[in-house]
């Protein structure tokens, strides 16, 4: 890395999200990084902004702060998103509109966003979160699974329609792992699961980043429009 | 009667800081520069005209999409940089033919306009 890179993760406050933030602080890159609540941590060169991933309004003030201070953004990691166990039958309109907000329209508007400003340098790397559950038709998760299934054909023709502009999008699918998002899936479920899987353990976050560091690199120009998934899945 | 907004232009051109503008006009000053950026990254024949009745969309522009969208997203920065509003300019009806508010650089001044007032 030359300068130092501008890079965006949403949902930084706790589980995956902060673990990325400690991994690529590390890593020398200037984070942006945002959530409902305040980070309970502090780095030099991250930045963090309290907001609704579905908030317009907020979303684009970030984006313009960013513009404001770097008149670039490199990266993107759309990193927020929310589950909730439950049959269908016993899921209330609320939890389907809350799930919908944060996973599809938070990732929507933080993709357009960013690719506006990514176009203006011809370059960016856009990485979603799509999940296995989509795949592993995931009983209990229906409204989280046919979500990041939205966000995985987003992916898939933003790849298309970002291409020309130097921009590429990618996803990665992960396995459970161990944070708040799987704490209320009962033990005998999560057992099953992860029996589905070529490879039978949790994923942890470094089997993430992996992922993310190839999509991201340099050299990784030519690589959009896929979703690898973890586990074997 | 037109809505006079006073602003600073941190890149603008003839405006000094404070003067009163017409909101059209202020629109369409950010508009040709916009364009202007626009015309830098493309071969003299491609130019896009600096002129309200220029067609943007459709048979008779000569504009291609890619080439709109940038514009698009230039003019939005633009408005975002030096008149401090953050607008998003997205619409339902952008492809159509016929009542895109981007098939003219009249129609998507008067858009902006718009937007600007609701906001």
């Amino acid at each position: 890395m030359s300068a130092q890179q501008i890079m965006l993760i949403t949902g930084t406050r706790k589980g995956i999200g902060k673990y990325l933030v400690d991994y690529y602080i590390q890593k020398g890159y200037i984070i942006y990084g945002c959530s409902r609540g305040p980070a309970e941590y502090e780095y030099e060169n991250y930045h963090h902004f309290c907001l609704d991933v579905s908030d317009e309004k907020k979303v684009k003030q970030m984006f313009a702060e960013i513009a404001r201070t770097h008149k670039r953004l490199d990266i993107v990691i759309n990193n927020a998103g929310i589950a909730s166990m439950n049959h269908i039958l016993l899921t209330p309109l609320s939890t389907v509109q809350n799930i919908l907000n944060t996973n599809i329209v938070g990732t929507f508007l933080f993709c357009r966003e960013a690719a506006k400003l990514m176009m203006k340098h011809k370059s960016g790397r856009i990485v979603n979160f799509a999940t296995v559950a989509t795949p592993l038709k995931l009983e209990g998760e229906a409204i989280y699974a046919s979500s990041k299934a939205a966000v995985v054909s987003l992916t898939e023709v933003l790849s298309r329609e970002l291409g020309s502009f130097g921009i590429t999008v990618n996803a990665v699918g992960p396995t459970p792992v161990k944070t708040d998002l799987i704490r209320s899936v009962p033990q005998e479920k999560m057992d099953r699961l992860l029996n589905m899987q070529a490879i039978h353990r949790f994923g942890e976050f470094r089997d993430i980043t992996n992922v993310i560091d190839f999509f991201i690199r340099q050299e990784s120009d030519f690589v959009t429009g896929q979703v690898m998934y973890l586990g074997g899945v | 009667m037109p809505q006079k907004i006073s602003c600073v232009y941190s890149q603008g051109k003839g405006i000094q800081k404070g003067e009163p503008m017409d909101i059209e006009k202020q629109v369409e000053q950010v508009l040709f520069e916009a364009i202007e950026e626009i015309n830098d990254q493309l071969p003299e024949e491609q130019h896009i005209a600096k002129k309200m009745s220029t067609p943007l969309f459709g048979e008779d522009s000569g504009v291609d999409s890619l080439t709109l969208v940038n514009l698009i997203v230039a003019a939005e920065q633009k408005i975002q940089e030096q008149m401090d509003a953050a607008v998003t300019l997205a619409d339902e009806k952008a492809m159509s033919q016929k009542n895109s508010p981007f098939r003219s650089v009249e129609s998507l001044a008067a858009y902006i306009v718009m937007l600007l007032n609701e906001h």
